[in-house]
């Protein structure tokens, strides 16, 4: 049993983002919405955002609440056309590693498991 | 044709520790020397604007210590726009007609807080349960994103202009260094000591490439403005009427939908569009300030800052820093008070004190840290959620 970390992440058949997307102005959001931010609208339609992108900016983080394993690197990553807040993985959170408009790609991975055994299941965003 | 309004009177504490006053001491301090400043008393105001964001007061409570008379008062809380909120809830009360005299507060109690926001982690649940308008299954500090401002500052800093390579770790370093410069002249500010280049870029890392140094320093501290109406004024000793500083422009503007700023704050966007109604508000543009205090709460803000308030071309703001325009012997100086990186940044007073900062030159009474002959300037605050709160001030023609 497996169960994703928010709801907009779809692991079957394979990994991927949904998003919300307003019917009339196509505006995107993640998470339920009342209405559209843009237009007003009251309508959604899901959106399948595409698994890979282009990381616009980033930021190393050192310094965080105790329990959250630091460092890393979180960033936007530019999902065709679709800002995507996430964290970048597969690679150690230096700086040397990270650099403004590389190419990554979807990735996911286990993140614990609950009292009764369910794997939760974390996204984050890997070079190419 | 509303009523125009004057700042009568202001103070500001001086920034840091205060181990031994506690919120409702900083906040009378400020509130009775702004009174006295402005020569008025309790028995004059007719409505209070207050914000103490993390100390949960109220106005209500500065009023039990100063005087309860029965005026309307508005708590107001938008993150690190609130002391900028109340001194609007005043302006708006004054051009309404409603009052005459109208009293703004900011007063905050944050020294050893540690960080600006992510501080504490939610507790991890025993069973994953999806909850909230995302599903999340367990606080999302840390795994999607982050909570810190420093961090957060950091994206929006490292995006500048279509993600500029040449917006880097140095860059940011050089304008905390002009902070670290300029607040060694500001008897009020929490640090007075000059931070060399390395000294700044080898302090911890806070968030990349955000040092300790690049961050706002959290202090305790309170600012307060007695704001009165022109025709009011006009009453007044002409000495009174010579110190007092108009209130040219008073905008307070939430961040509209741009794509994927539900993602990122878009702070860029809602401080272009409160500066562009503060310039066609007071009939000013950039081009005639003589001094700015912007929201510098870290380093890569004030960057982008520049350009969202149109001190700069768009796009050049990194040109523009780099030919030192920005620092005080510049032609646009920004924060010679050392900015909230440090000077402080007691969250709910910062609105108020950045204002009294441009007040105080254009009384020129900054002393060592003046900025000889400055006549109009401008006040820039932003509030995560997000709020930029934007205030031009013009010295009296009297």
């Amino acid at each position: 049993m497996s169960i994703p970390i928010v709801d907009y992440l779809v692991l079957e058949p394979k990994p991927h983002l949904v998003a919300q997307e307003c019917t009339a102005c196509k505006a995107k959001v993640f998470g339920r919405h009342n209405a559209c931010p843009a237009c007003f609208n009251e309508s959604f339609a899901e959106y399948e955002v595409p698994t890979t992108g282009i990381l616009k900016t980033f930021t190393i983080v050192q310094f965080a609440a105790k329990g959250i394993p630091v460092p890393y690197t979180t960033g936007i990553v530019n999902c065709g056309g679709m800002d995507v807040a996430a964290n970048i993985t597969g690679v150690e959170a230096i700086p040397e590693n990270i650099t403004r408009g590389m190419e990554v790609q979807l990735a996911t991975f286990p993140l614990g498991k609950d009292a009764g055994g369910v794997e939760a299941i974390g996204f984050g965003f890997e070079p190419v | 044709m509303s009523e125009n309004v004057w700042i009568l009177g202001i103070h500001m504490t001086p920034f840091g520790k205060h181990a031994d006053k506690d919120v409702l001491d900083l906040a009378s301090e400020a509130a009775l020397a702004a009174m006295k400043d402005a020569n008025v008393t309790m028995k004059d105001i007719q409505i209070l604007g207050y914000g103490n964001l993390m100390g949960g007061t109220q106005g209500q409570s500065l009023q039990k210590n100063i005087g309860q008379t029965g005026i309307p008062v508005f708590n107001v809380s938008n993150a690190c726009a609130t002391g900028a909120t109340a001194l609007r809830a005043g302006v708006m009360a004054i051009k309404a007609g409603e009052a005459d005299y109208a009293l703004a507060v900011g007063v905050e109690k944050l020294s050893g807080a540690g960080l600006l926001t992510g501080n504490t982690a939610g507790a991890m649940p025993e069973n994953w349960t999806p909850k909230g308008r995302q599903g999340a299954i367990m606080p999302l500090d840390g795994y999607i994103g982050t909570t810190g401002m420093a961090g957060l500052f950091a994206q929006i800093g490292l995006a500048y202009n279509d993600s500029d390579p040449r917006a880097d770790f140095e860059l940011f370093a050089r304008i905390a260094e002009k902070s670290h410069s300029h607040s060694t002249l500001n008897p009020n500010a929490a640090y007075q000591k000059a931070m060399s280049l390395e000294q700044i870029m080898g302090d911890p890392m806070i968030s990349y490439p955000h040092t300790r140094s690049m961050c706002s320093a959290n202090c305790d501290g309170a600012a307060a403005a007695v704001l009165v109406s022109e025709t009011k004024l006009r009453t007044l000793p002409l000495e009174q009427q010579r110190r007092a500083v108009k209130v040219s422009a008073s905008i307070i503007a939430t961040d509209p939908w741009t794509p994927g700023n539900q993602e990122l704050a878009d702070v860029n966007t809602v401080t272009k569009n409160a500066s562009q109604a503060a310039y066609e508000q007071a009939g000013i543009g950039p081009e005639d300030l003589d001094l700015a205090e912007l929201h510098d709460c870290f380093a890569a803000a004030e960057l982008v800052h520049y350009d969202n308030l149109g001190l700069c071309a768009p796009g050049n703001a990194i040109d523009f820093f780099n030919t030192g325009a920005t620092w005080r012997t510049g032609k646009m100086p920004v924060n010679v008070s050392g900015g909230l990186m440090s000077k402080g940044h007691p969250i709910a007073a910062t609105g108020i004190a950045n204002v009294w900062e441009v007040a105080t030159h254009l009384r020129g009474e900054a002393g060592p840290r003046q900025i000889e002959g400055a006549k109009v300037g401008l006040a820039h605050v932003i509030g995560l959620g997000s709020t930029a709160g934007v205030h031009i001030l013009e010295k009296s023609g009297l």
